[in-house]
């Protein structure tokens, strides 16, 4: 998959936990939390619908070096390419 | 005859709106089940049944709008039989109908109500001209003529489209209540989260993406035993003119305070949360966030919450001291787990803590012991492998 293709799986993940974000708006260098509003549970369930798509596992030691829109792509990247 | 009546779904409901009834007229009711979709301010709430019986009539319609305590239906207990009805050609004494017909107290031929059924005729709306009232076949066949499809959809859609400004109304009423009635204080507490954190990270990494923990779950177990032992802040505030006073719940149930993503929140229960395990708990957390937010609630976790967990970590916030539910007596809030420096022994440390706060009604208790329940609160988070249990 090409980063494209990962990043719109992720946005289409993105908004079916949060509907009102603008994915236009979104800055992939910025902490996402910082820009939309997810709780831990949204975060969680954002995680857990990436690994259900993209059937890769994000082990919990992981999470936090999934702070922007661009870490998160790099990583699934990397673990896509590893598969 | 059991008269099913609406619910308070919460302190702060006054009134609800039918959307939807689940069951017929001659269905059987089982404890628990939903009989009936109402919209309150908050949510559209599935209405559950907590007697047995057979349902004998349908009082409130859809779309009606109708206030706490209407009674919406009427049920048969088990063995009881339907009063007085009366078949076609029967010998009751002619009373007028007006004169005698007694609310909640229906009485319809059994030619009629089958008739009624085939035709998907609502008795509730029919007026009966038997004798007292009853409802005879030719009335069913002369409603069953003029039935016309009604499209309910439209005046209630119209009621959620401002379910948002009746949601602010709604808090807005049951916190001014809240601060005018029930005299606050506040205890707070810094609690080290480091083995908390260290045994959820061992046990996520045993489990699936789709069944690990999060640390809310942990604080809500912890929650649920502490009260164990401050049963004074887990129950209900009673009203009443001499005979005020607190009734302590022996079932602890908590309310979440769960934020809604068009503004607002609303404060379901986990049911019986102090004997449930951590991945049930988690499981029931999910559902119930999914829920909330999705309008899906039941009637029982809407009004039967002991105490309300509140937790604005999530927002980045470090401490939250919150507006106690009335008639609840607590409040327990949960800020932002985080590191910060802590001193042990005489040595400076950098460890993940979070600061427990407790909102408590001084007419039940007191700072001594409110301050004592969070101290429980941090010993058992210390132990986090005894809260698995």
């Amino acid at each position: 998959m090409t980063d494209a293709e990962i990043r719109t799986v992720a946005l289409a993940t993105l908004l079916s936990i949060a509907p009102e974000v603008e994915a236009d708006e979104l800055r992939g260098d910025r902490p996402l939390r910082n820009q939309v509003d997810l709780d831990s549970m949204d975060w969680l369930n954002f995680l857990l619908g990436l690994h259900e798509k993209l059937k890769v596992d994000i082990p919990e030691a992981d999470y936090s070096r999934l702070i922007t829109l661009d870490d998160v792509v790099a990583y699934l990247q990397k673990k896509l390419g590893a598969a | 005859m059991i008269e099913f009546k609406l619910p308070a779904l919460g302190s702060d409901m006054d009134e609800g709106t039918l959307l939807e009834w689940k069951v017929g007229v001659g269905d059987t009711v089982k404890k628990g089940q939903v009989v009936a979709i109402v919209d309150t301010s908050k949510a559209a709430v599935d209405i559950e049944s907590w007697q047995e019986g057979r349902v004998h009539q349908l009082i409130a319609g859809i779309g009606q709008t109708m206030s706490v305590g209407t009674v919406m239906a009427l049920l048969l207990e088990a063995g009881e039989t339907a009063p007085a009805e009366v078949g076609a050609g029967g010998t009751a004494p002619a009373i007028p109908a007006a004169a005698s017909a007694v609310p909640g107290r229906r009485m319809v031929s059994p030619a009629a109500r089958k008739h009624a059924e085939e035709k998907g005729v609502d008795l509730a709306n029919i007026t009966g001209t038997g004798p007292r009232g009853a409802v005879t076949l030719q009335d069913v066949e002369a409603a069953a003529a003029t039935l016309q499809p009604t499209p309910q959809a439209a005046p209630v859609a119209t009621k959620i489209t401002d379910r948002a400004a009746d949601m602010r109304k709604t808090i807005a009423a049951a916190m001014s209540r809240s601060k005018r009635e029930i005299p606050h204080y506040y205890v707070a507490e810094d609690i080290p989260l480091a083995a908390a954190l260290s045994w959820l990270q061992a046990t996520n990494a045993q489990r699936p993406m789709n069944e690990r923990l999060l640390p809310a779950v942990l604080l809500l177990k912890a929650v649920a035993i502490a009260l164990k032992r401050y049963p004074e802040l887990n129950g209900y505030w009673r009203q009443g003119n001499g005979n005020a006073g607190f009734v302590p719940s022996v079932a602890i149930h908590l309310g979440v305070a769960i934020s809604l993503r068009q503004g607002g929140l609303i404060a379901p229960a986990l049911l019986d949360a102090d004997s449930k395990s951590l991945t049930l708990l988690m499981q029931e957390l999910t559902d119930l966030v999914k829920r909330t937010r999705a309008g899906s609630l039941k009637s029982s976790e809407m009004n039967e919450a002991t105490i309300t967990v509140t937790n604005l970590g999530d927002q980045g916030s470090q401490v939250v001291f919150g507006v106690i539910t009335p008639p609840q007596v607590a409040l327990v809030g949960f800020g932002r787990i985080a590191e910060r420096p802590w001193a042990e022994n005489g040595e400076l440390k950098v460890l993940p803590l979070v600061t427990a706060s407790l909102s408590a009604d001084h007419r039940v208790s007191d700072g001594h012991r409110g301050a004592l329940f969070l101290r429980e609160l941090n010993d058992l988070l210390q132990h986090p492998e005894d809260l698995e249990k």
